[in-house]
């Protein structure tokens, strides 16, 4: 499947990714952490190192961290010490990053990631919180960088993956299954444009059945799943050509460049570190209560993980119907939305198939194959659909009733759609039943009348007729076609099907 | 254990003080006279000994998560010794 | 009885009955001041905004919205940061620096309504034993223009003993407040680490520094070490307790109050001028109906090697944040970002914060940690450990503050190991986070004055404060004043 295995390499990846948690104030100073404030208006005196200013621990951000660990199923360590990280950069103003190092606040876990039909278990090392630097702007002001410190404190939780993955396909599908699950429990926005989410890529490469890692090199600050790919890949690629050239990985921290799809050696990391890590002396011991981690259990939703099996178990969905229903949070609420609207009607009939399970089923196909198409086209985020649930619903009622044929649903929802942009056409509930009655919809299930149109469809179009009886299975669907249009798509289709095989046969 | 000039070299550049040859000099006989005091410290048998990073003891206290604090961005560039459009200017920042 | 030399209390009362009013206290210290500028103790004076302070105080005080402590002129180290004077922990790396806020004991104390006369001059960062390390000159000895006036408070200590401000904020990492105030013969007070707010005192060594009080009596200092501490939300580390009155115990007498005398704090290096009046000192306790219990310390002497790894160690990083980007002294010509960074602070900081950075940087190195670091917080907790069980045997502790009498400029400038050895003695309470204090007890050689230590447990000012008060009112030497300030 890869290069790298064809050559008798093997890869192997951990990933240290930074989630910025979505908290209103920073990690030790009460500033906002809005995105996208003019320069130095969020960066408090803490935030600025100011002679004399202490840092004081946001409980916003323990509790975003206690969060992730119960949805891992890591250890929430009950006592984690901060310490100081030494190094000088100018977006770093105290010239040290206040994080945890030897005790972090999170400890184990795993996550469950699926590529292609393989399902892989990755385990994580430990999660833990720490302070964000700000920015250098590059912009020439005569020739020298400005600095911003609005993103300086903003809480990061740093997520450290165990070297398990063997692939950059592996690499994107952990990444994107974190992604969504730090967004699935509220604890990060997960806007990746604006450095909410972001991975360090440790690469190595050793020889098939070699027991032994290989030099590393770390990717920093990958901000794209799309780029994390493209760096793993080129590094994949480096490495091997290096190593089977003669040569050897020097290990190193290298940056991606987008334009050119390499990566090259950071400049400003050439020194040896030597990052001085101690226990912060101005914050004591963080100690985290049994009790405390009780009561954010107690506010944790149903987890991604939880509710794929429970789809797959329950409603009987398919793995992968299952797994695109709960990639993303929002998705997953709107179905589950739909779901309950779906229940509160009383105007749907059913047929062979458990109310619940036939309603999910078609909800599901119309959500994840029609209503994210016209999201996609807009770029709509799923809090915004123009269709809300209890519209969806609506819709989903007339499909289950028969008044409409799954084109005509998918037809119907597409002008939703278009009118909803109105907002008072958003806030009506049957909203479906308006755009049939108005466009006059309704699929045809008066079996007199479709009689009627088939005997003048059969009647206009002998030559397919005769086709047919030649044993031309094709001429038959032709025939339907013809039906079809002549009703503008509303006939049912499984009635035009029966009374053209009787007429046909009877003809 | 005597410290080397590479060492004062080592740790100048690590803590991002220039320091001439002669300083260098200077310094290193200064910091092992040091060093040969804290050297008492190190015979001592602290097995079993809790390390004490503090004088007192608890857990750290923690704060609501409030963004409380009103910025007053131009008092707070009033002391930069260079600025521009509410920019702390430094020499390029190569990455 | 003249204004300089009347206690804070004898002051406040005055203040409230309107024989003096805050403008006119002001004035008359602003006076001395000026007078005295040749002690080189204030950094930045500015009449307008002590003056602007008095009035707001005499309003108060006319409102009948005081407190025992409105209108009483105070003086702040320049560890501290003001809003309305310079804040530069006496570096040039600073100079100039204007911070946008007040640190909390200042603020504690302005709410108090205490007027400041200005910032005081001390070692540079807080880091030395005689004043010499501050890039703004040396401060003189009031009792001896010859002598250091000990360090690193030695504008504070020199300030009070002049009786130019009656009283004055000071700090104490290891020794920083007893130290400069044996050596110019007031009371300095070390409450217990944590107690006073650390928000907007210039960080030296975190886990050791502490705010604290120059003042010519035990009775004065509890006084205002009420009103100046508290919990702080902004200082994680400091102390949630109610508010306490700390003179509740000065009208308590000392019969009966088991005073530890450690043995280690007589040893060789103690100068025999220093340790007769001590031993006169504790002689007096005993008179006054106190048991003198020996106790050791056993691990005591380990305190200089401790501490010279865990402030360095703290202070190295501290200090990285002077780097001239955001604020401070930036070199005038450089090459690339490092340099123009290495160059300021090359320029910037003195000769004793480059020394203490480079030891700090060395022991938390790579390789270097456990054997130093790790290994200094276990000999640390050793020495805290003992200080804990001494104090199941006695009440307080007393010994000498420093091994010798005030030294001269110059003296151990070029040997930081022989002027590190001035704290011997104040080091091992600083590094378990104890109260306490100096108190005048004498005169030694060429006729400076001779400090005596007490300690207390942790919390425990208010019965070292009693303990204090007692002597100062069996004896005199808190009131003597040198020849030329009276």
């Amino acid at each position: 499947m890869s290069t790298s295995l064809a050559r008798g390499w093997e890869t192997v990846i951990g990933l240290e990714t930074h989630a910025q948690l979505s908290t209103r104030s920073k990690i030790f100073s009460g500033a906002s952490t809005a995105f996208g404030a003019p320069p130095n208006t969020q960066a408090s005196v803490i935030d600025l190192a100011l002679p004399g200013v202490l840092p004081v621990l946001n409980r916003g951000a323990v509790e975003r961290a206690i969060r992730f660990g119960l949805a891992i199923g890591a250890k929430i360590n009950p006592r984690s010490i901060f310490a100081r990280k030494n190094y000088f950069y100018p977006d770093l103003p105290k010239n040290y990053q206040i994080s945890q190092y030897e005790i972090p606040v999170v400890q184990g876990g795993t996550v469950h990631i699926r590529v292609g039909d393989a399902e892989k278990v990755v385990t994580l090392t430990r999660a833990h919180l720490e302070e964000d630097a700000g920015k250098s702007l590059h912009e020439d002001f005569h020739g020298m960088s400005g600095i911003d410190l609005n993103r300086a404190g903003t809480p990061l939780l740093e997520i450290v993956s165990e070297p398990e993955l063997r692939s950059s396909a592996e690499a994107v599908a952990y990444a994107k299954t974190l992604h969504a699950l730090v967004r699935w429990i509220g604890i990060c926005d997960g806007n990746m444009q604006e450095g909410s989410f972001r991975c360090d890529a440790n690469v190595s490469v050793r020889r098939i059945g070699d027991p032994k890692l290989g030099t590393r090199c770390e990717i920093k600050n990958l901000n794209s799943f799309r780029f994390l790919e493209r760096a793993i890949e080129y590094e994949i690629t480096r490495q091997i050509d290096l190593l089977e050239d003669g040569g050897r990985v020097v290990q190193e921290t290298r940056l991606y460049d987008p334009d050119r799809d390499e990566t090259r050696p950071m400049r400003s990391k050439e020194d040896a570190q030597d990052y001085r890590y101690f226990p912060d002396p101005d914050l004591l011991p963080l100690e985290i209560q049994p009790a405390w981690i009780e009561e954010v259990k107690a506010t944790m939703p149903e987890l991604p993980e939880a509710r794929k099996r429970r789809y797959e178990t329950e409603l009987l969905f398919f793995p992968e119907d299952a797994e695109a229903l709960t990639s993303s949070i929002e998705m997953s609420e709107y179905f589950e939305d739909v779901l309950k609207e779906l229940k509160k009607r009383t105007d749907i009939k059913y047929g062979v198939q458990s109310p619940d399970q036939a309603n999910a089923k078609s909800a599901a196909n119309l959500i994840i194959n029609d209503l994210v198409q016209l999201m996609n086209r807009t770029e709509t985020p799923f809090a915004e659909s123009r269709v809300s649930p209890v519209q969806m619903a609506g819709l989903l009622a007339r499909s289950f009733d028969g008044t409409l044929s799954s084109k005509l649903t998918r037809e119907v929802l597409a002008r939703m759609w278009a009118v909803a942009e109105q907002p008072a056409s958003r806030s009506d509930p049957n909203l479906a039943d308006l755009l049939i009655e108005e466009g006059g919809l309704k699929q045809i299930s008066d079996a007199g009348a479709i009689e009627k149109i088939i005997d003048e469809v059969l009647a206009a179009n002998a030559k397919s007729v005769e086709e047919f009886r030649a044993g031309k299975d094709k001429a038959f669907n032709a025939l339907v076609g013809q039906a079809m249009k002549a009703t503008k798509g509303k006939a049912n289709p499984a009635q035009v099907n029966e009374i053209l095989k009787k007429k046909l046969a009877s003809g | 254990m005597a410290l080397t000039l590479d060492d004062v070299a080592r740790i100048a550049h690590l803590a991002r003080i220039e320091i001439t040859d002669a300083e260098a000099r200077r310094t290193l006989s200064q910091l092992n006279d040091i060093f040969a005091l804290i050297a008492k410290m190190q015979a001592v048998d602290t097995a079993g000994v809790e390390p004490m990073a503090h004088p007192l003891g608890g857990a750290q206290r923690l704060r609501p998560d409030e963004a409380s604090e009103t910025i007053d961005r131009d008092a707070a560039l009033r002391n930069a010794p260079a600025q521009q459009d509410g920019l702390f200017l430094v020499p390029k920042v190569i990455e | 009885m003249s204004r300089h030399t009347a206690s804070l209390a004898e002051l406040s009362r005055q203040l409230r009955a309107k024989q003096v009013s805050a403008v006119e206290l002001a004035q008359a210290y602003l006076a001395r001041i000026e007078a005295h500028r040749d002690l080189n103790a204030f950094l930045d004076v500015r009449p307008e905004v002590t003056l602007a302070q008095a009035r707001t105080a005499d309003a108060r005080i006319a409102a009948g919205d005081a407190t025992p402590l409105t209108g009483i002129p105070i003086a702040h180290k320049d560890i501290f940061v003001t809003k309305d004077f310079t804040s530069t922990a006496s570096s040039r790396m600073l100079e100039g620096y204007m911070s946008p806020f007040d640190a909390t004991v200042v603020q504690n104390l302005g709410n108090a309504g205490m007027v400041t006369l200005g910032k005081l001059n001390c070692d540079e960062f807080a880091m030395g034993s005689s004043n010499e390390n501050s890039a703004y000159g040396n401060v003189l000895n009031p009792w001896d223009k010859g002598a250091v006036p000990g360090g690193s408070s030695g504008g504070s200590s020199a300030v009070v003993a002049a009786r130019i401000a009656p009283v004055a904020t000071a700090t104490d990492t290891g020794g920083s407040i007893r130290e400069p105030a044996a050596f110019t013969g007031v009371t300095g007070t070390k409450p217990t680490y944590g107690r006073p707010s650390r928000w907007g005192m210039i960080a030296f060594a975190s886990s050791l520094d502490t705010a604290g009080l120059m003042t010519n009596s035990a009775e004065d200092a509890a006084l205002v070490l009420g009103p100046m501490v508290g919990f702080d939300p902004k200082d994680s580390t400091s102390v949630d307790r109610p508010g306490e009155d700390f003179s509740r115990d000065l009208g308590k007498p000392v019969k009966g109050l088991r005073i530890g005398v450690p043995k280690e704090f007589f040893g060789a290096g103690l100068q025999p001028d220093v340790e007769a009046a001590v031993r006169t000192a504790l002689e007096e306790y005993r008179r006054l109906g106190a048991t003198l219990v020996d106790i050791s310390l056993p691990s005591a002497e380990l305190g200089i090697p401790v501490y010279y790894v865990v402030a360095p160690a703290e202070c190295s990083s501290n200090l990285s944040r002077f780097d001239g980007v955001r604020y401070g002294h930036r070199a005038k010509s450089y090459g690339d970002l490092n340099d123009m960074i290495a160059k300021s602070r090359a320029e910037g900081l003195g000769a004793e914060p480059k020394r203490r950075i480079l030891i700090g940087t060395y022991v938390l190195s790579h390789g270097y940690y456990d054997a130093y670091y790790i290994q200094a917080q276990k000999v640390r907790r050793l020495i805290a450990d003992e200080f804990r069980r001494a104090f199941e045997q006695c009440d307080l502790i007393a010994g000498p503050v420093t091994t010798s009498v005030a030294f001269g400029f110059g003296e151990k400038a070029a040997d930081p190991v022989a002027m590190y050895m001035s704290d011997l003695y104040t080091i091992p309470g600083s590094l378990a986070g104890i109260p306490s204090m100096s108190i005048p007890c004498g005169f030694g050689a060429k006729g400076r004055p001779v400090g005596l230590q007490l300690m207390a447990n942790y919390f425990e000012e208010a019965k070292m404060l009693g303990a204090a008060h007692q002597y100062q009112l069996a004896t005199d030497w808190h009131a003597r004043i040198p020849e030329g300030f009276r």
